[in-house]
């Protein structure tokens, strides 16, 4: 193990490793834990300079329910769940076919075709930017939901490719072969044998892209207009145009905003680090 | 031979294996094309065009491109796009101290990992909000902190000398998490036998670092590499959400000077803005081009 465990080192930086260990988790975490305590304070203390300080009392209530009731974040987030839900099912099912094309036959065009499912999953975004918007707009879904989805499906399929075809690789070839002498379909194989083994990759693979999802800002404001197809990314953008300075309400719409996420990386953190580091170890 | 079998089911019988792939990536390859692959090749298409996005197209051939050569808002975004790559690489390091720091095994360190990691999994709007709030004048925490320390007071937003820097920083909170998670999968993966073989033959710290460790860590290098370096080159959010561009546009980067060129109030540039996003484009290929040979050439030694 590197660096030598605490455990075998001189007693002094034992314990200094356990004082710093939650002074360096303070420090880290400083903007958010500041956000945190804004978004419980009341809005009296923001304008009696009470900025740091322990909050007068208690107004997280009446925060959270100010956020709710005045704006639509509500509606925002409900857009979000709207946006990501379908793109998580429609990119990952579209690359758990393409990535077992990919994984398991040989032919000649088989890198090629990886390589542009990977390349395409870097580039900026800002070079679709104009024909995606324009092509949205003459197919009638500009300012709606489903244009956004189905960009977001487009896009995710090549990152998802990308994991797919490495993690069906690394499945055992050989129960494949087999399944073919005994004269099984090619869509059997793909049906029965791989994609039950699959599970742990799809699961990884959803979470990741729900946060990759939830969190998009910039195709949310090429692609959205209105309140009414809005995620919350953009909505708590313009909300933070109409909440100058109520800083309180700046700082409970961003928790609101982040909640899902957060909720979903804490539930599922096993998977979501699995997908994350997936490469970080091997070849 | 299949004259045997019924005519129908003999062709797909013979070529199952050659159409399969085909049918299985269909799907897929058609949505990548159509809202990937194309579009790459029609905004360069467009980039020749004089095109406010409605009206009709106006072929102007390279001269969206001179247009830029003499942008005093395109070095602007450029030089700050340059400043993002090189200070954004600092994640990757930082990242390798943070995990090497967390690669502990004292109690309660999984749930440490996990509140170290926490700022990456949220958005970068919100990130950015943190941030403002955090840089604000007056009443933002830091600059609290540097008032007490200096006794001056900075507006870092406003202040076009540093409000690239304090955006970068912004970007590097989530990146540095990012970066530490690669490593502490990476660390977890080391071979211990091999270390302690070095720690024997008497290595320790820095060297036992740099020569035994770090060599096995090279994949997680890489990884980390690659993202941040996509990470510095498509920074647009913390941009629009922390300053808009401003002050003055001095903290425009490339890919927020494309969207302010081609749909804000400045006007539906749409040529314009594709020449910027080509450039961009371009940059991002050399990065992308030395990204897939590497990997090809593990593919080959698979």
């Amino acid at each position: 193990m590197f660096p030598t465990p605490v455990q075998k080192a001189a007693p002094w930086v034992r314990h200094a490793y356990t004082i710093i260990l939650p002074l360096a988790l303070i420090v880290w975490l400083l903007p958010l834990i500041g956000v945190a305590i804004t978004s419980i304070r009341p809005s009296g203390d923001l304008a009696a300079g009470n900025y740091f300080g322990i909050p007068s009392r208690f107004a997280g209530f009446e925060n959270y329910t100010a956020v709710f009731r005045d704006s639509p974040i509500g509606w925002y987030i409900l857009n979000s769940f709207k946006v990501t839900i379908p793109t998580v099912i429609g990119a990952v099912g579209l690359a758990c076919l393409s990535g077992f094309a990919l994984a398991v036959y040989k032919f000649r065009a088989n890198l090629i075709l990886f390589f542009l499912f990977v390349a395409g999953n870097f580039i900026p975004f800002q070079i679709l930017m104009v024909p995606v918007r324009d092509m949205t707009l003459k197919a009638g879904l500009y300012d709606s939901i489903s244009g956004l989805v189905l960009f977001h499906i487009a896009f995710q399929t090549g990152f998802c490719t990308l994991f797919m075809r490495n993690f069906i690789k690394s499945l055992p070839f050989a129960l494949i072969e087999s399944a073919r002498v005994e004269g099984v379909s090619e869509w059997r194989i793909f049906r029965y044998i791989v994609l039950p083994l699959m599970r742990p990759a799809i699961a990884a693979l959803s979470v990741l892209v729900f946060t990759f999802i939830w969190n998009d800002y910039f195709w949310a404001t090429v692609l959205v207009q209105g309140q009414h197809a809005m995620p919350v990314t953009a909505g708590l953008y313009s909300l933070n145009g109409q909440w100058i300075a109520a800083w309180h309400l700046v700082s409970a719409g961003s928790i609101v905003a982040a909640m899902p996420p957060v909720l979903m990386f804490f539930l599922m953190q096993k998977h979501f680090i699995a997908g994350l580091t997936l490469g970080a170890t091997k070849g | 031979m299949s004259s045997t079998v019924p005519a129908t089911s003999s062709y797909w019988k013979r070529n199952q294996q050659r159409l399969a792939p085909w049918l299985f990536l269909a799907p897929g390859m058609i949505m990548f094309s159509i809202y990937v692959i194309i579009p790459i090749f029609e905004s360069i298409w467009i980039s020749f065009y004089d095109w406010d996005g409605l009206g009709a197209k106006t072929w102007i051939g390279v001269a969206n491109y001179v247009e830029l050569l003499d942008d005093e808002a395109f070095y602007t975004s450029l030089k700050n796009n340059i400043l993002w790559l090189v200070l954004y690489l600092l994640a990757v390091p930082a990242g390798l101290a943070v995990a090497l720091f967390l690669n502990q095994t004292v109690i309660g360190i999984r749930l440490y990992k996990s509140l170290f990691f926490f700022p990456f999994v949220i958005s970068q709007v919100v990130v950015g909000l943190i941030f403002t709030w955090f840089y604000a004048p007056d009443f933002g925490l830091l600059s609290a902190l540097i008032k007490t320390v200096t006794g001056e007071s900075i507006a870092i937003l406003a202040d076009e000398r540093y409000v690239t820097l304090g955006i970068i920083a912004a970007g590097l909170w989530p990146q540095i998490a990012y970066c530490m998670i690669l490593y502490l999968t990476g660390l977890n993966n080391i071979n211990p036998e091999q270390v302690e073989a070095a720690r024997m033959d008497g290595a320790k710290g820095w060297s036992l670092l740099w020569n035994i460790v770090l060599p096995q860590l090279g994949p997680a290098t890489f990884i980390a590499i690659v993202v941040t370096v996509i990470g510095a080159l498509r920074s647009f959010d913390l941009v629009s959400i922390m300053t808009d561009g401003g002050p003055y546009g001095s903290s425009r980067v490339l890919s927020f000077y494309m969207y302010e060129q081609a749909l804000s109030e400045y006007g539906y540039r749409m040529g314009y803005g594709a020449a910027i996003a080509v450039v961009l484009f371009m940059i991002m290929m050399v990065f992308i081009t030395l990204f897939i040979v590497r990997m090809l050439m593990q593919e080959r030694n698979a």
